[in-house]
Parts: structure tokens; sequence; C-alpha cells
């Protein structure tokens, strides 16, 4: 029998083709390690060492022995998961606004809502002091206006910590919202009318479930974003709301203790894995159930 | 059909205008129950409006639509109680197929088991059987096509409205589903509207065919009637392939190149042309008696396996085309002069539209 031609050339080829192609991702992985899962890497080594360098659990058992760190992690899983709720809530109604409007006057709303990404966040959060603070200009035409009397406790607490948060996290959730909502084909909408549904089963039947992965996408981004938020809770907390970051900085900064601080980041990492974990699969099953019995 | 399956549809005066576009021109329309009526025409000539007005998705500016005795002119989509075929399909991608098909029927509170129960007969009706626990995107395109046919006919409603609905599918699967949706039809017996921009599909599956152009309806017919009586020139340059050819007038005659035609149908007032149809005009070796005959020379054959289309050359210098048997033997050649024989019954002559 006759070898089929160039059959050995042309797996060698193909072969040297998938090296070329490993090849160009090289820098971005050596990138990737040296940035990321080097340093992760040894704050987690360190978390596993005490003063003296000896390996030791100390850092963890003073986690558990004290109750600060708790309140601390609490604090920092309850903020993110306000926040992340009211920007589900806001940014769907903003993206979905957006949406039904014409092309034009969208991208003109997109740029309302993209304008404060491109403002520090520092710049950001100091503006929303200056409105929110006892007299502030809230405060002052609230009072002018008669809607209430004494100035209200805006900012230093978590009411102030979660405006900022939401402020600044909106555009995550509505950039894809309003995508998941622009991809929504019309004749999906048209096809459930037709079959019977009134518009408001349109809504929470169709255009609802198609939207759902992009407000999840979002969501995400928003949650994961806001456990590590540091400069909001520290100016418009005012110190009240510890958030799992500003524990990190003042263990570092005045206490110049690298191996709370690790241990700390490493629990809010496992932690946040878990609550992912457990999300995905609440997500599946909903899914699972919802295409039985939507 | 019985009359509780399906409803007469009566469109009056319906009108709809985008900017200077008259999208639909004071239409009527009547269909009537349990037909199996196809909305041809070009793109951008109306049709899809149309259906779209029918569907309730679209508001015309005036008019009048019954299905039936009811007028549902003002009726939103979800309340006209009609089938809708998409030309997408627009299968819920968060359902199963099974989920897409009990959709209507879940709106309608139907009990659960009874919902099974009609989903397995609607499945069964497509031939899709046994497939109600796939994804929508686990199938072929065949498959969605069919899945989408279910859905919009297993709340038995007595209207179908299809838009496009085999547009997407490869040529042999889009003439298997003509034939299907034909039977389909016959079983299930509800009125149904087509839109379609295939003249041949339009032929094969419908009880009458309504042309339209720049949204009027231009003739409205039987298959049969629509091609070989076609109304005017544009019914006739739409639904199959034609030349025309401008006739003259002698007294009581009518003369092409001058000489005279033997017409067997209806000879219109006025300026006018013939109507050729390729597959109409045979190619003889000799004069026969009773025919039509035109002289011309053979351009060029294009073989296209089931027939031959011979490009001529009429003496008169019109360009025409004739279909002829492949069978090699009985070709003439390049170059070479031909005699061409037309039966007085094929010679349609269409009057000029008035200027």
């Amino acid at each position: 029998m006759r070898a089929a031609p160039h059959a050995a050339l042309l797996r060698r080829d193909a072969a040297r083709e998938r090296l070329a192609l490993a090849g160009l991702s090289v820098p971005a992985l050596l990138l990737v390690g040296a940035t990321m899962i080097l340093p992760v890497g040894w704050l987690f080594v360190l978390s596993f060492l005490d003063d003296s360098g000896a390996p030791s659990l100390a850092n963890y058992r003073r986690l558990l022995a004290r109750p600060a760190y708790a309140r601390i992690l609490f604090a920092t899983f309850e903020i993110s998961i306000l926040t992340t709720a009211l920007c589900i809530v806001l940014g769907y109604l903003l993206a979905y606004a957006l949406a039904q409007l014409p092309r034009r006057w969208a991208a003109l709303g997109m740029l309302g809502v993209l304008m404060p990404f491109w403002t520090s966040i520092l710049v950001r959060t100091y503006a929303w002091l200056v409105l929110l603070q006892r007299d502030g200009v809230i405060n002052v035409w609230g009072m002018r206006l008669g809607l209430w009397h004494a100035p209200l406790a805006l900012v230093y607490n978590l009411p102030g910590t979660l405006i900022g948060l939401v402020h600044i996290m909106l555009p995550f959730l509505v950039l894809p919202a309003y995508g998941a909502m622009r991809a929504v084909q019309r004749d999906h909408l048209r096809a459930a009318a037709s079959l019977g549904a009134t518009p408001v089963q349109v809504f929470w039947r169709v255009f609802f479930p198609l939207t759902l992965p992009g407000v999840a996408a979002g969501a995400l981004i928003v949650f994961i974003l806001c456990l590590g938020s540091f400069v909001t809770p520290a100016v418009l907390g005012g110190g009240k709301v510890l958030m799992a970051a500003n524990a990190v900085a003042s263990d570092v900064e005045l206490f110049f203790n690298w191996g709370a601080a690790s241990a700390l980041g490493a629990v809010l990492l496992v932690l946040t894995f878990a609550l992912l974990f457990l999300a995905t699969r609440l997500v599946r099953l909903e899914r699972l159930f919802g295409s039985e019995a939507p | 059909m019985t009359a509780g399956r399906s409803l007469p549809i009566t469109v009056r005066q319906v009108g709809k205008r985008y900017g200077d576009l008259r999208a639909l021109d004071d239409v009527d329309l009547d269909v009537r129950s349990g037909e199996f009526l196809t909305l041809l025409g070009p793109s951008g000539s109306g049709k899809t409006t149309l259906l779209m007005v029918l569907a309730g998705f679209a508001r015309p500016d005036h008019g009048s639509i019954r299905f039936g005795e009811n007028e549902v002119i003002r009726l939103p989509p979800h309340r006209r109680d009609v089938g809708v075929v998409f030309q997408s399909y627009a299968l819920f991608p968060h359902m199963s197929v099974a989920g897409n098909i009990g959709f209507p029927l879940r709106l309608r509170k139907v009990p659960r088991a009874e919902i099974a129960r009609r989903v397995e007969q609607a499945l069964d009706l497509v031939q899709l059987s046994g497939l109600g626990g796939r994804r929508v995107d686990a199938l072929s395109g065949g498959q969605r096509q069919r899945v989408a046919l279910a859905r919009a006919v297993v709340f038995a409603p007595r209207i179908l409205l299809m838009d496009e609905p085999l547009s997407a599918l490869d040529k042999q699967l889009r003439e298997h589903m003509q034939i299907e949706l034909r039977s389909l039809h016959a079983r299930l017996g509800m009125t149904t509207i087509c839109v379609t921009h295939d003249q041949r599909e339009a032929l094969t599956m419908s009880d009458r065919v309504a042309v339209i152009d720049r949204g009027r309806i231009m003739q409205i017919d039987t298959p049969r009637a629509l091609y070989e009586r076609p109304a005017n020139r544009f019914v006739a340059g739409f639904v199959g392939q034609s030349f025309f050819l401008p006739v003259t007038r002698h007294g009581g005659a009518v003369h092409l190149d001058g000489c005279a035609l033997r017409i067997a149908g209806p000879v219109p007032e006025g300026a006018a042309h013939l109507l050729l149809r390729p597959e109409r005009l045979r190619i003889l070796a000799a004069p026969e008696d009773g025919l039509n005959l035109l002289r011309g020379t053979v351009m060029s054959l294009a073989y296209q396996g089931e027939s031959v289309l011979v490009q001529v050359v009429l003496a008169g210098g019109a360009r025409i085309a004739v279909r002829t048997g492949a069978a090699a033997s009985a070709l003439p050649a390049e170059g070479a002069a031909v005699l061409l024989g037309l039966a007085p019954e094929d010679t349609v002559l269409l009057a000029d539209a008035a200027a």
C-alpha cells in the first residue's frame, strides 16, 4: 500500500503552528504569574508564619479569637450584598429605560452613565461628602424646602457608604444589563404576545429571563469590586464602617502586621470563592427548574 | 373544513404609511375560512407589514380587520388568538422544546397533565416525538422550524400566520416542508396566511396567492390562474420567468413582427404585449398547423440538469429564452436558425398599464 502523500509533513506543520500559538501566550502568562499568582501565593504563605517566621496558625487563631475580625468580615459581605442588590434594582431600571430609547438618545444616556467612570474615585467620593454632610447641599435644600427639619445623618455611616458605593458600581451593572437587553430579539417578545402573554407576562417570562445572564454578570463584577473597596468606606464611612480592605490597610500601616493582614485577605478570598460557588449552583438549579416550568 | 376550527378574515381599507412610503395602500382582502393564502411580493412590497398588522404587532393608520364577525383592529396581539410562525422561529432559548410548545397552554392555565398530553400530541404532529426534553439550541434548523410550527398551533388558534417560514432552510428541506405544511394545513384546517418572496413556494403551497407590490394587492387568484392568466405585467414578471414582446393591431387582428397571432383567450383593448414563457415555447423541426410560429437564431445553450435553456434572438431583434428537454439529440446548435411554436391557448396578451 502506498503512503498517503505529505501526511507526516502536514502533521509537523500542524504541530509547529500549535507551538507558535502557545508561544504567543507566554508573555501574558509570565505577566499574570509575576503580578498576580506570585504575590497572592506569597501572602498566602505569610499568613501561615508567625512573627518570628516560624510556621504556625497563630494568625488564623487570632482571627477566630477576636470578634472584631468577624465583625469586619460580616460588614464586608453585608455592604457588598446590599450594594449589589441596590445596583441590580437601580441598574436594571436604568438599563431598561436606556434600552427603550432610540439608539441615538440611548448613546447619550450611556455617556451620562459612563462619564463618572472617567473621574477618579477619590474625587467622586469627596464630591459625595460635599453633598451629603450635615451642612451639605442635600441637607440644606431638604430643610429649606421643608422636607425634613433636622439635618439627616447621610454620611460617616452605613447609608453614606452605600450611596457612594452604589454610585461608583452602577455602570458595571448597567453596561452588561443594557447589552443583554439590546440583544433580546423583538421576535421573541412578539412571539410571546402572539401566544397569549400580556405585556407583564412577556416581561417576566421572556424579557427578564433572557436578560438575567447580563444582570448576573454585572452583579458578579459589582459584588467582587465591593469586597475589595477601600476609598469609599474610608471616606464616607468616617471610620465607623470598617471593611476588609480598611482592616488590612490598618494592620499593615499601623501595626506592620503582614501575617494578620494576609490571613484576613486569605479568608476573604476563600469565603468569596465559596459564596460564588454557591451562587452558581443556585443559578444553575433555577435554570433547570425554569426549563421545566418557567 | 369544519367551521369551528377556522375563521374567515376580512380586511378593508387598511393603510399604513412610514413617512412618505405607503407600506399598505388601502388594502382590501377576503380570506375564506380554512383557506391557505400566500402573500407573495418582492421585499419592501408591504407583504410582511400586512402580516404584522394582522398579528397586531404593527398599528395601521386606518382600516378594518375582522376575524369572523369580530373587529380586531384595535386588539393587542395577546388577545387576537392567532398562531404566528416567525422567520427567525423566535423559540425561547431559556425553555426546552416542551417548554416552548407548552408556553401558550401555561398562559391559558391549562392543567399540567393536559399540557403534557397536548405538547406530546403537537410534537407527534410535526414528527418530533421524544424530543420534548431537548434544548432549543441542540436542534437543527429544520427541527426548530417544526417546533415553531407546533408552538403556533398547539393552542388551536383558528388563524395561523407565517412570515417566510421556510426561508432559512436549505433547498431540499424547503421543498419537503412545503408539501408538509400543505398536508398539515389539510389536517388542522385553520385559516392560514403565509408570507413569502419565493414564487414557487407560493404556487406549491397555496389555495390562492395574493401578489403584492408597493402596498397594493395586484392580483389574488389560484396558482394556475395566476401563472397562466396574470392580471398585468408585474404579476407575469414576478411569477415565473417571462418575456414581453410588443404587438401591433391591424383591424381586428393582432400582429407580432408582421405576422397575425392566433389567440385562444381574451384580447385586451389598447396597446398590449405578448407574454412569452420559456417552457411554453416549442422548438419545431418544421412548421406545424395551428401554432403561432416565431423565427430566430440560437445565441447560447445553458444545461440545467432537467432541462436546457436556449437563448434565442428573434427575427425582430428581441431576446427570449426557450426551455426544452435535455435530450442531446433534439438540441439546436449555437448560431443555428430555429423555428419556435406557441399554442394559441398559451398566447397571452397583457394590456400595457395605463400611464
